[in-house]
């Protein structure tokens, strides 16, 4: 299996997007594609020490933590989950296509995916707002009011400033993934992509799939804790 | 010129952990000499005597790396279990400790006792008894440290610690803060005395005017306010304190809690956190903000000292001077709360 | 060996040194070799940075009065001793430098997977480091490296969001680095290079990365959420607000405990590479040391409470991690085992590289002796927070880690250069590393019983003595460290030229041209034999 690719002159022989480093197309994409794996792996963590910091709380202050899902608006939640349930799923076509070489199946599943994507973060923005308006924004300039229930103001304070970190971040790889999808636009619209080379498709698809799969983990976690029984 | 090389033993616990520390000095100086005998040995005995010599592979013994696997560990086993028995050992004190307060704060140690003295940077304890000491900051996380007596406690803000220890030799030992705290960590230090029980009663005497920390904390629970809801023997809006201490109390919650240093703490800066049964949430004002730890602990020991059924108000109590002994903690009669 | 002095460019082969010459071609590179060069050279700036933060250390602590500086200067200087030598030198020393050069040559690779991110990772380290430095020059921060709660998060005066930003944006060039390693270890060995043939230091820098990747995003968020706390006054760690600043402690400790193991194992990586050149003889067990290095890897990552035993923390808790960080020590002890049989009937040379695995060998020893004295609940109730703690890290760190990383910057010098180091002082400046080492901190074990404790600018005069002994051991040890930094900048122009294996080493890297050419190896090797076939070695080599 003694490698042939190493001089100049079989350059010709093969794709004009394998990097001189790898012998094959097949190694340039096992490589990329474990490369993100391991990349999501870290993101796992990082979103886990997060989880983990959150769970600690919620079990020194269950009362206080109930009482926040009242102030989360559960059907932007739900129907956030769908938009972005259904962006997997047309991320994934746009993959399949991009197998087949089916360049406007692969253009047109983008745009959906990006449009999905936005309409996640446009309906973020409302919630924000939504927010911002029930005084329950605890960090910028002390947006903040719990009199609701007074007792539990300090640990909602807590529980607040995590729903903001952790759907902020969330919602900062949503951008990211954006941009992702956008270059990889760009690129499809180019004809880069074939059968033989769609790596950076397949390997967006794994981080856009990511990003929602968070989404499903925050989506219970922030909005449906203590809407099954009275805590309080 | 002084040169020390190893530090006084004066507690009751010192001396075993000198032992264990002693016992993991010998092992360790015994494989470290092992390993640096051996490879001293081979470096020697195998130096290269010619550039072409080719040493015979050797691969490996499966014999060799399990047993130098295995009993390593199982030479760990025993100090890992001896280290245990020594840190269970000292885990709780011993019921009929005697009780003293100490605040950190940056930068300095304030001591109260329970007869009223306070201190600054200073500890008396009399010799021979337990003493337990209750751990309170004011600002960041020190550590109380008093190495002659081989303890060491984090204080951490937010709730308090408690560590222990039975002081055996009289002498002036050196108290360290050792967590970092800030600009002057380094000279928040102080000194252990340790005296014989006479001159501990004697100093006792001498020292502190401002009554017993009972004392002190009854003057606060009327100065803030306290009395006005919380009355001694008959309902008010609050519950009745009489008795609560040491006692478990329901919770609105449905849970159940003992009254401990901590939940008097709690229901003082957080009132709504752990509400009794039957009582409306936002009634009682936090004090949080309004009370240093010092002042926390005297209404503690005042709110302790109400333990007892029928006894008379701490106040017409003569002020304690010999032994400090608090009144012993009863369980309440039922019916109290609510 | 040829002793004559040549003119560096006369009669050179290519290789990726004169390859292309110029400021671009070096910081737009993409070549893991030259990248490594990069790294060395900001490393190695960096040490000096948080060696300069020690020296001051050390002559304050001359006396037990602070009268060199005042308390807030010595403060940040030991803040800033830890975080430039932790997160700008330990973590990414080996990996960055000899790994990122020798790892792709080891597996018989062009390059990492990803060489790009590589070069991305290198200016990521620089940011980090800008804004480490920036903290430093701005005013300082006096968290101590570990930023401990409330402290950092609400009572500290100084720069500490610019520092947490530093550490957290170097914390990703350590995830890329893992990252790659990870990827490039699976996907690129050459053919025949099985998983079971594969170098030590591979093994070893497979293991790190395997840490870095799982381990360095805990910190980052941990630190983020630090930062948040700090500007916004949120609560997370404040028990003023409802915070728990022992969470900070966990958070903080389930990274920086695995991260002591990103530091130590790629030096146990380079032991086992001078071990088996320097005796010429397979290791003992190999097995068993790629082993220990993924089970130091992940046992390294249950053992974080053993930080936090005077903390408060539940008794049982405090069970669990007192045996699992006995645990933990095994492996260890098995490599060293295994280096110390490897000697065994081998053919054992002297040279500079030896002589530091010797001394890797003893100090780290010592170093994770005391470790266990530490996992001792008895004991550590006693010693923890003291210079006990600290001495004992130094063993293992710079007694282990630094000594690792100078004797493998020996052995691949020739490699790396194309150039000999002077033997004769190279010799020399490792016995000042080693008798200065020894005397700075054999007598903080001592003091740490005593009772100094950590930290402290001035300190209780009975412990005089031993301080200055300290001081002087530090003022050799620091000559030890200049020395190699002369000489090796003076081989690279007047050094003889080194030829393809001077050391005869087995290795790939070995199989090529010193300095190797661009990508690596004309043709790719196939590898038919296992790690370090001595045995096989026939031909005696000339340079």
């Amino acid at each position: 299996m003694a490698d042939t690719h190493s001089t100049v002159a079989e350059h010709a022989e093969h794709s004009p997007h394998l990097r001189h480093h790898f012998d094959d197309m097949a190694q340039q994409f096992d490589s990329a594609t474990l490369g993100m794996w391991v990349f999501l792996l870290t993101e796992i963590m990082f979103f886990g020490g997060m989880f983990g910091a959150y769970t600690v709380y919620r079990a020194m202050y269950p009362g206080a933590f109930a009482s926040t899902s009242q102030f989360m608006n559960p059907f932007y939640g739900a129907l956030n989950t769908a938009v972005l349930i259904v962006s997997s799923l047309t991320m994934a076509l746009a993959v399949r296509a991009a197998r087949l070489g089916e360049q406007k199946a692969l253009q047109l599943f983008l745009v959906f995916t990006m449009i999905f994507g936005t309409a996640f973060l446009v309906i973020k923005g409302f919630e924000y707002h939504e927010h911002w308006v029930d005084m329950k924004v605890p960090i910028i300039g002390g947006h903040w009011d719990y009199s609701e229930f007074p007792q539990f103001a300090r640990q909602a304070q807590i529980m607040f400033c995590f729903y903001f970190f952790m759907t902020g971040f969330h919602a900062l790889h949503m951008v990211v993934g954006l941009g992702l999808m956008t270059t990889i636009f760009i690129m499809a619209r180019r004809g880069t992509f074939s059968s033989s080379y769609f790596t950076p498709v397949e390997v967006s698809g794994l981080y856009w799939h990511f990003v929602d799969i968070v989404w499903i983990f925050l989506f219970p976690l922030l909005y449906l804790i203590g809407r099954t029984k009275k805590l309080i | 010129m002084q040169l020390p090389l190893f530090p006084e033993a004066a507690s009751a616990i010192a001396s075993s952990v000198d032992y264990l520390y002693f016992y993991l000095t010998a092992v360790s100086v015994v494989m470290t000499a092992l390993i640096f005998a051996a490879v001293f040995f081979f470096a020697i005995k195998y130096r290269r005597r010619s550039e072409d010599e080719i040493p015979p592979p050797i691969h490996g013994s499966l014999k060799l790396e399990i047993a130098w696997s295995v009993l390593p560990f199982l030479v760990m086993l025993t100090f890992f279990w001896w280290g245990a028995q020594i840190f269970f050992a000292n885990a709780s004190p011993p019921p009929d400790a005697m009780d003293i307060y100490a605040v950190g704060k940056q930068w300095m140690w304030k001591i109260q006792y329970p007869e009223g003295q306070r201190e600054i940077n200073e500890l008396h304890v009399p010799i021979n008894r337990p003493i337990k000491i209750t751990l309170a900051s004011e600002d960041v996380i020190h550590s109380f440290f008093i190495p002659a007596f081989r303890v060491k406690h984090d204080v951490v803000p937010g709730r308090y610690d408690i560590m222990w220890f039975t002081a055996t030799k009289p002498g002036r030992y050196h108290l360290f803060c050792a967590e970092y705290c800030g600009t002057e960590h380094s000279g928040m230090v102080g000194w252990v005395t340790v005296m014989t029980e006479n001159d501990y009663e004697n100093w006792l005497a001498g020292n502190g005017t401002e009554g017993t920390m009972a004392q002190q904390g009854e003057r606060l629970f009327g100065q803030l306010g306290c009395a006005t809801c919380h009355q001694l023997d008959q309902q008010g809006r609050g519950p009745i304190l009489r008795g609560v201490y040491g006692s478990r109390i329901q919770l609105q919650n449905g849970q159940t809690v003992l009254a401990d240093d901590a939940y008097i703490r709690e229901s003082i800066l957080n009132p709504n956190a752990r509400l009794v049964a039957g009582y409306r949430t936002d009634v009682m004002p936090t004090f949080q903000g309004q009370i240093t730890e010092e002042q926390l602990l005297q209404l503690i020991v005042y709110v302790k000292s109400l333990a007892i059924q029928g006894a008379p108000p701490v106040s017409e109590q003569p002020a304690a001077a010999a032994g400090g002994a608090q009144p012993p903690n009863q369980p309440p009669t039922t019916g109290e709360k609510k | 060996m040829s002793t004559v002095l040549q003119d560096p460019r006369a009669v050179e082969t290519p290789n990726y040194l004169n390859q292309e010459y110029g400021w671009k071609s070096w910081l737009f590179t993409k070549d893991h070799k030259r990248i490594a060069v990069l790294y060395i050279i900001s490393i190695t700036a960096m040490f000096f940075i948080g060696g300069i933060f020690a020296s001051l250390i050390r002559v304050e602590l001359l006396t037990p009065q602070g009268d060199l500086v005042n308390s807030d200067t010595y403060n940040k200087f030991f803040t800033m001793h830890g975080i430039v030598m932790v997160f700008f030198f330990l973590i990414p020393s080996i990996p960055a430098t000899l790994g990122n050069f020798f790892v792709p040559m080891m597996i018989g690779a062009k390059d990492l997977a990803f060489p790009r991110i590589n070069l991305l990772s290198w200016y990521i380290y620089i940011a980090g480091a800008a804004f480490a430095l920036a903290a430093i020059v701005l005013g300082g921060v006096d968290t101590g490296w570990t930023f401990y709660t409330p402290f950092s998060s609400t009572y500290s005066n100084t720069f500490v969001i610019t520092a947490a930003v530093g550490v957290f944006i170097a914390g990703f060039s350590s995830i890329l680095t893992g990252l790659n390693f990870i990827v490039t270890v699976h996907k690129m060995r050459a053919p025949g290079m099985t998983w079971g043939r594969l170098p030590l230091f591979v093994w070893a820098n497979y293991a790190t990365s395997l840490i870095q990747v799982l381990g360095t995003p805990v910190v980052a968020i941990t630190l983020a959420l630090v930062g948040l706390e700090r500007a916004f006054h949120i609560g997370i760690f404040d028990p003023a607000i409802g915070g728990d600043p022992i969470l900070f402690q966990h958070m903080f400790w389930f990274y920086s405990h695995p991260a002591v193991y990103i530091m130590i194992l790629p030096g146990m990586g380079v032991i086992s590479e001078l071990v088996t050149c320097f005796s010429r003889k397979g290791i003992f067990g190999y097995p068993f040391v790629a082993g220990s290095s993924l089970g130091i890897a992940i046992i390294g990552f249950l053992v974080w409470g053993h930080h936090m035993f005077v903390t408060g923390m539940s008794m049982y808790a405090s069970l669990y991690f007192s045996l699992l960080s006995f645990l933990v020590a095994v492996p260890s002890a098995i490599k060293v085992f295994n280096w110390t049989a490897t000697m065994f009937r081998g053919s054992i040379s002297f040279d500079t590289p030896m002589l530091y695995a010797f001394g890797f060998i003893g100090l780290f020893t010592i170093g994770g002796l005391t470790g266990l004295f530490l996992a001792t609940l008895g004991v550590d109730v006693h010693v923890t927070d003291t210079y006990f703690v600290v001495a004992h890290f130094h063993y293992v760190m710079v007694g282990g880690m630094v000594l690792a990383y100078l004797g493998g910057m020996h052995f691949w010098w020739p490699k790396i250069s194309g150039r000999l180091y002077p033997e004769g002082w190279a010799k020399f400046a490792c016995l000042l590393v080693f008798a200065g080492f020894n005397l700075t901190f054999f007598p903080q074990f001592i003091l740490g019983y005593l009772g100094q404790p950590r930290r402290y600018h001035a300190y209780a005069p009975e412990f005089q003595v031993l301080n200055v002994m300290s001081t002087a051991g530090a003022s050799i040890l620091g000559l030890g460290y200049i020395i190699p930094l002369i000489y090796f900048l003076w081989s690279m122009k007047y050094g003889p030229k080194a030829g393809n294996n001077p050391w005869r080493a087995k290795g790939l890297e070995w199989e090529t041209t010193s300095p190797p050419p661009t990508f690596n190896f004309e043709k790719t090797p196939i590898v038919t034999e296992e790690a370090y076939a001595y045995h096989n070695q026939k031909e005696t080599h000339v340079g």
